[in-house]
């Protein structure tokens, strides 16, 4: 944001302008970059989930739109929807049924402004960054239960149910996962958070046999959180369907579903700048003159692909099993895991 | 349909907490449409939270009076109508109903010789049929579980046997390529090299399927243990098939009853055994349809090292067939379970009375007894389990 600021100072708009007004216009900015990014962000994953998808079952996938390998089958898909009918349940709950997509987009978008894609490259730098990354992020869970509640179905409100139990189950790993990271840093900016990991490969935190752990639960945990395969009972299309967004057409389905990417997106790239160095390299003589957005994005993109790798090889849990995992497996391992980095720090100082 | 009356889930355990912690029990259709159910199946369930408290099956979304219709349709013209009854082995569906016939001709004198090539064409097409509607079965359950590549991968194979078929007869699921005496055409040259090639490129893609499906820890956590249907069970509700042999009886028609020239083959007949959880559990099921599918292929790679070079395709048949006064009812092993038919003649060219057994609608009965107490993931799972064709099922 200070960026846009410091641009339109430079170009002279600044002229004239209250200050006020001025960080007004820079914020407006700033959020039609994020927006514009989530929005092709998502479009982009689309595209490789099915190009990926299409690859690991031995096809193709889209071929046609754009000539090359169907890269504009996203904006194809994006214009039927928009041009479909927006079709309402009889008896649905007219509030919630409408404000659900909103609120899911809107969890995922919120999140992408205190991502740090480069030094200066951040919408902005929050002390508490992680922790409003999570706290936005369980927005989306409203939207699921907004959803399977207003739908009037039973299936979407199993749906609903599950998703609300595993989302809250699962942000519990998530955040203790990550806490030995915040320990050693001692900050929750996510910007100090990549900075900690400049120099060589082996100072990012994926290195150290503590972090490993973490890095490991929060991955798995994160699946859970974005509810992917095999975590994806909310919509499970086996069991219910489609879960929580069955009843949804046009464009109300379209944002659940730019939801679900950007999502996927946000934490890959918390991942990205907790564990895996940020926008550094590993390499300091390259990181000179590789533009940090680009090698953050690029390590983001790589988790993306494995999650996407991993929702066409894996079957589902169970509902119950799934459950266990959290609160028997992962809570008590990272509590341990904490436990132990305090007891180290402690003694070693 | 007049729904049970509402009541309330009865507590799990004794204590202030769980007597005013009060739960109603939820009414839901599991289909007609639904994408677990594989066809037009109707569940209707009864839910307490994820729990099921009972599942009825409703059928006849798919009735076509295809018993009805024999009544009409002469012996020869009826086989078209076995093609619609198990629509992914509809090869196996002809043959049970052609040896039905046989057997009446040969119990009125009328006794038709198969001739011994034809004999051979139909076990080998008959086998192939077996493994394509049991990679349908796999590749389908590995969806119900959430695995969607698996299906896909069986879908390719499967392509490979249905190009054979195309080749054979003309028709991709629709075949009618038995008929009453033998077969309808020769096997072509050029499919029978494709046979061979598949059953020599075939067991390395069983080994894949398994890496893939059959041992993956979150595949087997959802299965075994998982819809146990014991012998007791099976045995008196009438399953057949892997839905028996999964519950360990060994019991084959092709061993057992010894129709056709099966006595001329080695092979085994696969039981569930517990391998991963309790003998009878989905993951037996789902394991002895692969493990058929291997002997399958041993029985098609036997059968072209033995088969003649060359010879008749079907026996001397009269061109206008009438049976006299009489009954048969006649048992195939199909790769669902045994189809049974039952063939009631009165002298004309057409059928009095033509009743079919058929093997799914037994093996779904059981999903009342077992479906209840289990989680609606784990009904899913078990439906899938038992390997469903709703156009038997309603005929």
């Amino acid at each position: 944001m200070e960026a846009f600021q410091q641009m339109l100072s430079q170009a002279g708009w600044a002229q004239g302008m209250q200050p006020w007004a001025l960080s007004g216009l820079a914020m407006l900015f700033a959020g039609g970059t994020i927006l514009g990014g989530v929005a092709v962000g998502a479009m982009f994953f689309i595209w490789t989930e099915r190009k990926v998808a299409g690859y690991i079952q031995s096809r193709y996938g889209p071929m046609y739109v754009g000539h090359f390998h169907g890269v504009l089958q996203s904006i194809a898909d994006g214009v039927k929807l928009l041009l479909k009918e927006d079709i309402w349940p009889t008896d649905a709950d007219k509030f919630l049924f409408r404000i659900a997509p909103l609120l899911v987009f809107t969890g995922a978008f919120l999140s992408f402004v205190v991502l740090p894609f480069g030094p200066d490259f951040v919408g902005a730098s929050l002390d508490i960054g992680l922790f409003y990354a999570f706290a936005t992020s369980s927005l989306v869970v409203m939207g699921v239960i907004a959803a399977g509640w207003g739908s009037n179905n039973k299936w979407s409100l199993y749906g609903a149910m599950r998703g609300a139990a595993q989302v809250i189950s699962y942000e519990i790993p998530l955040g203790l996962a990550v806490l030995p990271v915040v320990m050693s840093v001692g900050s929750l900016n996510l910007g100090t958070l990549a900075e900690a990991q400049r120099g060589w490969l082996w100072s990012w935190h994926l290195f150290n046999p503590i972090f490993f752990v973490s890095f490991v639960i929060y991955l798995i945990s994160s699946l859970a959180e974005v509810n992917r395969v095999p975590f994806d009972l909310p919509e499970t299309e086996s069991e219910l369907v489609s879960g929580y967004h069955t009843e949804y057409t046009g464009m109300k389905f379209a944002f659940f579903f730019l939801g679900e990417y950007a999502d996927m997106f946000v934490v890959s790239a918390i991942a990205v700048s907790v564990f895996l160095g940020g926008w550094y390299t590993g390499i300091p003589a390259v990181d000179a003159f590789v533009p940090a957005p680009l090698v953050f994005i690029l390590k983001s993109v790589f988790l993306v692909f494995v999650q996407i790798w991993l929702r066409w090889t894996l079957p589902r849990l169970r509902v119950d099993q799934l459950m266990y995992v959290c609160w028997k497996v992962f809570i008590p391992l990272s509590l341990a895991n904490l436990f132990i980095y305090g007891l180290i720090r402690s003694m070693v100082g | 349909m007049i729904l049970p009356k509402l009541q309330h889930a009865p507590a799990s355990r004794p204590g202030d907490r769980a007597r005013t912690m009060k739960s109603e029990l939820l009414h839901i259709n599991m289909g007609p449409q639904h994408p677990s159910t594989h066809g037009v199946l109707r569940l209707f369930i009864t839910t307490d939270g994820e729990v099921v408290h009972s599942v009825t099956p409703y059928i006849g979304y798919l009735h076509r009076c295809a018993e009805k219709k024999a009544e009409g349709n002469t012996y020869h013209q009826y086989i078209v109508y076995t093609d619609r009854m198990d629509y992914l082995s509809a090869m196996n569906s002809n043959w049970g109903y052609c040896m039905a016939v046989e057997k009446l001709m040969e119990i009125n004198g009328m006794g038709v010789e198969i001739p011994e090539y034809a004999e051979y064409v139909r076990v080998i097409i008959a086998e192939l049929n077996r493994i394509a509607s049991h990679l349908i079965a796999f590749g389908t359950y590995g969806l119900d579980i959430g695995a969607m590549t698996p299906f896909f991968h069986a879908l390719r194979e499967r392509e490979a046997i249905l190009n054979i078929f195309e080749k054979v007869c003309g028709a991709r699921l629709m075949y009618s390529y038995y008929v009453v005496g033998g077969v309808k055409w020769d096997i072509p040259p050029d499919a029978l090299e494709e046979i061979e090639l598949f059953v020599k490129l075939f067991p390395d893609k069983l080994r894949e399927y398994n890496e893939l499906l059959t041992t993956n820890k979150i595949f087997v956590e959802r299965t075994a243990n998982v819809g146990v249907i014991d012998e007791d069970l099976a045995v008196a509700y009438g399953c057949t098939g892997p839905v028996l042999r999964g519950a360990g009886v060994k019991w084959d028609l092709r061993k057992d009853q010894g129709y056709s020239i099966y006595d001329r083959f080695d092979f085994e007949i696969p039981v569930g055994g517990g391998d991963m959880g309790t003998v009878g559990d989905c993951w037996d099921r789902y394991w002895v349809r692969m493990l058929e599918m291997e002997q399958s292929l041993a029985i098609v790679e036997q059968a072209l090292q033995q088969m003649p070079r060359e010879g008749e395709i079907m026996a001397e048949m009269p061109r206008r067939l009438k049976i006299p006064n009489s009954e048969v009812f006649f048992r195939s092993e199909c790769p669902k379970g045994e189809l049974g038919f039952y063939i009631l003649s009165d002298g004309g060219d057409v059928p009095f009375r033509c009743k079919v057994r058929s093997p799914a609608f037994h093996n779904l009965h059981v999903i009342e007894e077992v479906g209840a107490g289990q989680m609606i993931s784990d009904l899913v799972a078990t439906v899938g389990s038992l390997d469903l064709v709703l156009g038997e099922i309603d005929r």
